[in-house]
């Protein structure tokens, strides 16, 4: 049976060079990097080489990197940890985060917080005039997320950091989806904090990092023993953080240039079935991203055709979401809560072949023709 | 899939029976699923059995939605057919859901509304039969409102 994998913003899998230097961390580099003895440093070494990797890739300074679990406590972090040390209370972000950060955002409003969150238009992008206007002296904080998970659009970052600097505020972005697949430069996009994760990037899961810009006020989210400079204790997860590091430095960006190739591939002809409709942007969209509603099927079901020809996808509708309500992000963008459901999300990779694509493109418009023939719609 | 199915709704999702529409059906019931936004139509043909009760001789649907709602209504086909309208009316989310060896409980509504939507269906039915046989008396009905 093929197995096709389709769902490479869930995760991805890890690459075979990042597994292979991630191993000696296991059973023979085991220290713990807070150790003053051999094996300790021979973990601390470790972890400040990756470290520097990664913030290499930001444009960044090794000591404004900190390492965390992933991308949700990143994001969690800097949120929470900007808004316990700051007098001021509102924090700017827009209605296409992912949950973690509009989870957060709620948590903080029972807490004092206000949280504006910026609509967006039709492909996604925020308007930058609305964003410049809804600062207030207030505003901690402007926090937009980078790639967008669900429809791929990926936002300005430098035309919103000039703003944030123009007007004095923090400028944050979760770069999950966009991390090494489109250019991130804390300094050319003044960014403040910056949220990346390793599993989305051929890394291990469990690890992430947040930047933090020298000099910015926040607390803890982790209080322990002091570790990553006292701003997030537990002992450091270097065979993840290895991984992590290793996974940056094996991008390329031929990869982006042959997931783009495929994705375009893919969107031209799913476009060629009657009555669908591309979510999220063609142009400024995230490499591996593609987003689709197909009038009168549900999203579930073509998900579960596709599966049994062995191919995983992932969908916007309401019928997979635990609290039954269709994707918020679809919503943001217009689409109705029938367009919602009926949406499918096809997510690449480095490793996807034409022939995978071929595949893919040579089953669909029957399960689509099949799941509209036992629809009453019309 | 995110949901864990039994191999039973797969099946009846993957190769769905009695699905489509019966032409000048006796009964139609149509309903949404305020909740996920599905929809479910089920269409009856109803006849006389040997003993002279009502049974639903045919039963067909359409759906759309996920792969629990498409499940539910060609498991609520396959109960209902062939059973006294009687019996087709008692049949409970339980009872399909139990033929599907269970759904996922965030998918139990899916069985909800297949149940709902052959009650419908049979009620659709039983109301076309009342207004069948006192056909004129509607006529008089309608001409009178038309002239007031």
């Amino acid at each position: 049976m093929k197995s096709i994998y389709f769902d490479n913003a869930a995760t991805t899998k890890v690459d075979d060079k990042v597994l292979e230097t991630m191993l000696p961390y296991f059973a023979e580099k085991y220290g713990n990097a807070s150790s003053q003895h051999l094996k300790g440093q021979e973990a601390k070494i470790a972890l400040e080489k990756s470290r520097k990797i990664i913030a290499k890739s930001i444009g960044a300074k090794s000591s404004e990197i900190y390492f965390t679990s992933g991308g949700t406590e990143s994001n969690n972090f800097a949120l929470k940890g900007l808004f316990s040390n700051n007098k001021k209370n509102h924090i700017l972000t827009t209605k296409i985060e992912h949950d973690c950060i509009l989870n957060t955002c709620k948590w903080l409003e029972t807490k004092g917080a206000k949280v504006t969150y910026l609509d967006v238009d039709k492909e996604g992008f925020v308007n930058l005039n609305e964003l410049e206007r809804a600062i207030t002296d207030k505003t901690i904080v402007v926090s937009v997320i980078h790639g967008n998970n669900e429809i791929g659009t990926i936002q300005n970052l430098e035309a919103i950091g000039k703003i944030c600097k123009k007007k004095n505020v923090l400028f944050h972005t979760d770069a999950c989806q966009s991390f090494t697949k489109v250019p991130i430069n804390v300094e050319k996009q003044n960014l403040d904090l910056v949220t990346l994760n390793s599993h989305k990037i051929h890394g291990p899961k469990g690890v992430g990092a947040l930047y933090i810009r020298e000099g910015t006020k926040i607390t803890p989210l982790l209080h322990g023993g002091g570790h990553e400079r006292k701003l997030r204790s537990s002992t450091e997860n270097v065979s993840g953080i290895v991984g992590f590091a290793k996974a940056v430095k094996v991008s390329k960006s031929e990869y982006v240039d042959k997931m783009i190739k495929l994705r375009d591939k893919l969107i031209d002809r799913i476009l060629k079935i009657p009555n669908v409709k591309l979510n999220g942007p063609k142009e400024n969209r995230l490499c591996n991203n593609v987003n689709i509603s197909f009038n009168n099927v549900e999203g579930e079901a073509v998900g579960g055709y596709l599966e049994q020809k062995g191919i995983f996808t992932s969908t916007g509708s309401a019928c997979i979401s635990h609290s039954l309500e269709p994707s918020h992000v679809l919503k943001a963008i217009g689409l109705s809560p029938a367009q919602s459901n009926s949406s499918l999300r096809i997510t690449i990779s480095k490793y996807t072949t034409d022939d995978e694509v071929d595949y893919f493109l040579k089953v669909l418009p029957g399960i689509i023709k099949k799941l509209r023939r036992i629809s009453p719609l019309k | 899939m995110s949901l864990e199915y039994s191999k039973k709704v797969m099946q009846n999702f993957l190769y769905p029976k009695n699905m489509g529409e019966i032409k000048n059906p006796d009964g139609v019931g149509k309903i949404g699923n305020p909740v996920c936004g599905d929809i479910m139509w089920v269409y009856i043909k109803v006849a006389n059995d040997k003993k002279g009760k009502k049974i639903i001789k045919d039963i067909k649907f359409k759906t759309f939605g996920c792969v629990a709602a498409i499940a539910t209504s060609s498991m609520i086909t396959q109960l209902a057919k062939g059973k006294t309208l009687e019996e087709a009316e008692k049949i409970t989310k339980k009872d399909i859901s139990e033929s599907l060896k269970g759904l996922p409980a965030i998918k139990m509504h899916c069985s909800n509304m297949a149940s709902a939507a052959l009650k419908l269906a049979i009620e659709d039915y039983e109301e076309r039969e009342k207004r069948s046989s006192s056909n004129t008396k509607g006529t008089q009905v309608l001409f009178i409102f038309f002239i007031f």
